[in-house]
């Protein structure tokens, strides 16, 4: 069995209590999660993305036993989470970006020690692994701080450790990199992809850093309003929906919209212009010297596609 | 047997921890130590002053009323220092880190009451032997062995009984997760229900804590057989040795409330 996690017809509804009067309550159902089917093949690297709201953490929770689904069928390494918590918790690793797993108090290696015992691993194992941790995070600088006195991105790598000790069949990661500096967000993804590729670890990822996809991913999930939307390579949705990218130019006092080949105003604040393009048509470097060509340029931006963006492209694609 | 004695090994490391980093600041834990034993101390003040006034409180003395006390004192101050922090609980459920526990492999309950260990409260459990010391000294009482074995056994029981009450109470922030108000009159307010005297209670309040929430058994009963005295409610005599048959059942019944409780936690979604 290739498949390290499987879903067929998955779904999770929630009731909400609204109030409509002063004393009359309205419940309502939700289905945030609302048939979703795909299975994910051992030691790979999926991106699992939508906008907020979308069904990803419902989704993530179910897969981990936190939450029980209230339909369908789901498989972690060969369990089902909802009834085999326990056990698959020791199989599995997990990461809430802004929820710490580590003592706060306590110096981040007593956290490790504790981690140790929690999940049985076999000191001669847990040695092992935390020093080739030690040695790709660089944690020796400040294994002995205590956790509330770590930087975001030293947490962060702690947290990554502290997820993976055990060694893990599969790693949720729920934003790894958010907040982080673009030296820690570079040393996470390089972490991650030797993770995965040393010891075969499967890697679901929800983020909405599209770099982080680009840099690990070969497959991506996209959830909105509970079902799956896309589901293939991340090159294909670039060719498809990623084309367009948006440079930001700040000129030296307000002007009508530029008229620059290639690129169209999408919007003007001021002295600020916002110009889409399409990343096949023209580059950012042509446009920007069109653009100081007809206007004093004081500086600019280049804005990526975001996640919700693309979103909106599949649905206006598919419509 | 052996999940029991790995659980209790992890239990003692994550305690460990939790009093090692309290200790890191010696000087205000000791500061906070002294403080509440002084705090509850003002406590026991209040009883003495009673009986400044009249020579018996349903027709306990002051030495009887001091064992009373010292009981419910003493099983309270451990149940505080092992499960205290669960005020703490409606914030893990709001804040989402209780989901942390669910991604552990370890059982959920076991994980909370391991969650801390409050130093501090230590003092609390000093005032109620000093009282005690004086209770033993100041009774009149034929000690034999099963009296001594009663106190004891009864601090031991009452100790579980009230982490039992405190535990089923508390999972009401599964569905209502600012309730910790209504939770603390029942576990403060029941902590001063097991100090006194059944006797000198409404006769509702005594049905409640013999029959729904068992505080009687935290002091009241343990202390009637000790005393050799008779019951002013007149229930049957063997519900003075009851107490740790009910210890065992109220944790029961809690196990099962919380393991409810969490089912619901889980298929509702927080």
């Amino acid at each position: 069995m290739a498949d390290v996690i499987r879903l067929d017809g998955v779904e999770k509804s929630f009731v909400v209590r609204a109030k409509t009067g002063r004393l009359r309550r309205e419940r309502r159902i939700v289905r945030a999660v609302d048939g979703i089917s795909f299975a994910i093949e051992r030691g790979t690297i999926v991106g699992y993305l939508g906008p907020n709201g979308a069904g990803k953490s419902t989704t993530v929770k179910m897969l981990t036993g936190i939450l029980v689904p209230s339909g369908g069928r789901i498989r972690v390494a060969e369990l089902d989470p909802s009834r085999q918590r326990i056990e698959l918790a020791r199989r599995i690793g997990v990461v809430f970006g802004q929820r710490s797993q580590l003592w706060w108090d306590l110096p981040l290696g007593d956290s490790f020690d504790l981690l140790r015992h929690i999940y049985r691993v076999p000191a001669e194992r847990h040695r092992a692994n935390l020093e080739r941790f030690t040695e790709v995070l660089g944690l020796a600088a400040f294994v002995d701080t205590p956790v509330r006195q770590l930087s975001l991105g030293q947490r962060m790598r702690g947290e990554l450790t502290a997820a993976l000790l055990h060694d893990p069949e599969v790693v949720f990661l729920d934003e790894p990199t958010i907040g982080l500096d673009i030296v820690a967000k570079a040393a996470v993804r390089e972490f991650l992809a030797e993770v995965n590729r040393e010891r075969g670890v499967t890697v679901l990822l929800t983020t909405h850093d599209l770099a982080d996809i680009e840099r690990l991913c070969s497959r991506l999930l996209i959830v909105d309003h509970g079902h799956l939307i896309w589901d293939g390579g991340l090159d294909e949705l670039k060719r498809r929906y990623g084309q367009e990218r948006t440079l930001v130019v700040d000129l030296e006092e307000a002007a009508p919209p530029l008229d620059v080949p290639g690129a169209r105003v999408t919007r003007v604040d001021g002295p600020r212009q916002w110009l889409s393009f399409q990343r096949d048509e023209t580059s950012a470097a042509e446009l920007t010297a069109a653009v100081a060509a007809r206007a004093r340029l004081v500086d600019l931006a280049i804005e990526e596609t975001q996640i919700e963006e693309i979103v909106r492209r599949i649905y206006a694609a598919g419509a | 047997m052996a999940e029991l004695r790995a659980l209790a090994s992890i239990y003692r490391r994550l305690i460990g921890a939790r009093i090692r980093a309290q200790l890191e600041y010696r000087f205000s834990a000791g500061l906070q130590l002294l403080g509440t034993a002084l705090l509850t101390a003002l406590d026991f003040v209040a009883i003495a002053l009673i009986f400044a006034n009249v020579p018996e409180l349903g027709e306990w003395d002051v030495a009887e009323v001091a064992l009373l006390y010292a009981l419910a004192t003493i099983s309270f101050a451990f149940a505080d220092l092992a499960i205290g922090h669960l005020d703490l609980f409606p914030q893990m459920i709001r804040e989402g880190t209780f989901d942390q526990i669910l991604v552990r492999p370890l059982p959920s309950l076991f994980q909370i009451v391991a969650a801390d260990f409050a130093v501090r409260r230590v003092g609390k459990v000093l005032q109620g032997i000093a009282v005690l010391v004086f209770a033993l000294v100041a009774l009149d009482v034929d000690w034999t062995l099963g009296r001594v074995l009663a106190i004891p056994l009864a601090i031991v029981a009452g100790a579980v009984i009230y982490s039992a009450v405190w535990i089923a109470l508390a999972t009401v922030a599964f569905w209502i997760v600012d309730a910790i108000e209504v939770v603390n009159a029942f576990t403060y307010g029941g902590s001063f229900l097991a100090q006194y005297p059944l006797g000198i209670f409404a006769r509702w309040l005594q049905g409640l804590v013999v029959f729904v929430v068992p505080l009687a058994f935290v002091a009241y009963f343990p202390a009637l057989y000790v005393l050799g005295k008779d019951d002013a409610l007149g229930l049957p005599e063997a519900l003075r040795y009851a107490s740790p048959a009910v210890a065992v059942a109220t944790a029961l019944v809690a196990g099962v409330v919380w393991r409810n409780a969490v089912g619901h936690y889980r298929s509702a979604g927080g």
